[in-house]
């Protein structure tokens, strides 16, 4: 047993694995968000749809077409991308010049397509997705015993998350992709196809979202209605972190999990609305979020 | 007794009660009570959206904790009929005061995702509080007689309850547009800048213009606990609170008729579309897309635009 000044801290670090591992998947959601948000100006309410269909078509990936975990962790985000692609080119790029009100609106009804599409197909009770068979087992660690899959989903979304967080910080496609966030009129008459960056853009933040979503699928099961649940809990993240800074909403994501894995072991009821909470005090204290810049 | 109609507005009116007062003689009663109970608080929804500019997505928690507490007055504390449903305001209003002072410290877009997470915040403290029956809900809820004599055990009874408080409702909601505080809200949503350099306390406003949409928002809630019997989560989810976003913006958001329209086509909708399970769910789904796609005004704001009066 872990002993720190006479207590057993072994359940509270247990807990907190646990809670990273909800982190990893805010992370990933609200790093797209802010990605899309920056440049689209529109808060994607399909986000959790599209997170919910990344796990479905590795589902289908797995069942209907054979192909496994890995090849799906590639395939099943370009599938999706490339739907997102497809989504921005035919309506979303039409609202630019709307209150962005209409864009949320818009992705909101997107996303009741896609959820009822999914329970007509798949019904409302998950489907099961074995972890892959090169990350089965555990690591026993004297106070609980890890599986190996929750290691592998927290490492690698950092890592992703990190590879994005440099791609946009230093590259010269990230320098151009924050200067048209801050100026697209400008950009373009540098010569850059804004329109084309948009568009992709918007399918590399889906993408990310249906990685997320095949990451997800071993964790918890398949299930249409995964997507409504996680996405609300997203916003709340966003707006604790504020939409200003990529690294930013990297670390509420993380942070929230741990936060939430903390109260599952000191107040179990309160773990589901922790978050919430959270989100009251700064609204309260820093109304712009813990990251964002004052408007 | 004008009150700031115009001379369509009146006669659109005078056909909605004429429609009110003859269509229990040929559609279910029961059906028409849902009607207006979402119709009331759509256009507590629109006061909001309409003519303050601010899109609140997380209206099911007045609604439902309204029904809740409705429910609960008139099941366990015996309340009358007309107590119960200001018990259902009262308790909109309240929720709406204290989210609304945290939700107005942000605007825009984020102003939507904190509405929507504290309504799910409330939801999960539904399921949570005893007196809300957790997944049960507030089962078998009295029609208590209204001012204590009026039986309201027979549907048509409380029909007229319901198309009182619908009206009362309505005509408060009309009064507030029409109304030099509701040119205030007018101004806000058009430059709120300017507003607050033309000296207006722009935070105050919203706030108020909050709390009498969630409180009328508790009142239909609390009558729709009482037609039906029962005050259950449905009321409380994100889906509800969607719905009603998606009723107001297929009727016209910011016209005064919109969200009454846009109530009996969803409501319509739901009852034929009712067998087929989820596809409720993507119906809804297409038309939020072709309302945002290609018909931004609504119904009745296209319905306005063509005969050139606002309706």
């Amino acid at each position: 047993m872990l002993m720190v000044l006479g207590y057993n801290i072994g359940p509270l670090l247990a807990q907190s694995l646990l809670g990273l591992i909800n982190g990893a998947f805010y992370a990933l959601l609200s790093l797209g968000l802010a990605v899309i948000f920056g440049l689209l100006n529109i808060i994607n309410f399909a986000h959790g749809a599209l997170y919910m269909l990344g796990a479905v078509v590795s589902w289908v990936l797995l069942n209907h077409v054979g192909l496994g975990y890995w090849p799906s962790l590639v395939i099943a985000p370009l599938i999706v991308g490339a739907f997102g692609i497809v989504l921005e080119k035919l309506f979303i790029s039409k609202l630019y010049k709307l209150d962005h009100l209409y864009g949320l609106l818009l992705t909101f009804g997107i996303a009741l397509i896609v959820e009822g599409l999914a329970r007509n197909e798949f019904g409302s009770s998950g489907m099961a997705y074995a972890v892959p068979e090169s990350l089965r087992g555990a690591t026993k660690l004297g106070f609980m015993i890890m599986p190996t899959y929750r290691v592998w989903v927290v490492v690698a979304s950092f890592v992703v998350c990190i590879t994005t967080w440099l791609v946009l910080e230093k590259t010269s496609i990230g320098a151009t992709l924050r200067a048209a966030t801050e100026n697209a009129a400008l950009v373009q008459s540098f010569g850059v196809n804004v329109p084309r960056l948009i568009t992709l853009t918007y399918g590399a933040g889906v993408a990310l979202a249906a990685f997320a979503g095949v990451m997800a699928a071993p964790v918890y099961s398949v299930n249409p209605n995964m997507g409504s649940n996680v996405i609300i809990i997203v916003f709340a993240v966003v707006v604790i972190g504020g939409m200003g800074s990529i690294l930013g909403s990297i670390l509420t994501g993380f942070g929230l999990g741990l936060l939430e894995g903390f109260t599952k072991f000191l107040y179990p009821q309160g773990s589901g609305v922790v978050v919430f909470v959270l989100m009251i005090i700064v609204l309260l204290t820093r109304p712009a979020g813990l990251f964002g810049k004052a408007t | 007794m004008k009150m700031g109609f115009t001379r369509a507005q009146l006669a659109a009116f005078v056909v909605m009660l004429a429609v009110i007062g003859l269509s229990p003689m040929v559609v279910y009663p029961v059906f028409l009570m849902k009607v207006m109970c979402f119709a009331l608080f759509a256009c507590a929804f629109n006061l909001l959206i309409g003519y303050v500019g601010l899109l609140s997505f997380g209206h099911a928690a007045y609604f439902g904790m309204g029904a809740y507490v409705s429910a609960y007055a008139a099941k366990t504390w015996g309340f009358s009929a007309e107590l119960s449903v200001l018990a259902g305001a009262l308790t909109g209003g309240v929720l709406g005061a204290v989210f609304g002072l945290i939700a107005i410290r942000r605007q825009g877009i984020y102003f939507s995702m904190i509405t929507l997470a504290l309504a799910q915040l409330t939801y999960f403290l539904c399921t949570q509080f005893a007196f809300t029956g957790g997944e049960d809900g507030i089962q078998q809820v009295p029609r208590a007689p209204v001012l204590g004599f009026t039986s309201m055990q027979d549907d048509m009874a409380i029909y007229w309850l319901v198309a009182g408080v619908f009206v009362v409702g309505f005509l408060l909601i009309f009064r507030i547009i029409h109304s030099p505080f509701g040119q205030v809200l007018k101004a806000i949503r058009e430059n709120e800048p300017r507003a607050i350099s033309l000296g207006y306390r722009v935070d105050d406003y919203k706030l108020i213009a909050f709390v009498l949409s969630t409180a009328i928002a508790g009142a239909a809630g609390g009558v729709k606990s009482l037609v039906f019997g029962i005050a259950t989560l449905t009321d409380v989810t994100w889906q509800a609170s969607g719905e009603i976003v998606l009723t107001t913006l297929l009727g016209g958001l910011g016209t005064i008729f919109g969200p009454v329209i846009g109530a009996v086509i969803i409501n319509t909708l739901e009852f034929y579309l009712s067998p087929f399970g989820s596809w409720v769910t993507v119906t809804q789904g297409v038309i939020f897309v072709l309302c945002v796609m290609a018909f931004r005004r609504g119904v009745i704001g296209e319905l306005g635009a063509k005969l050139k009066v606002s309706l």
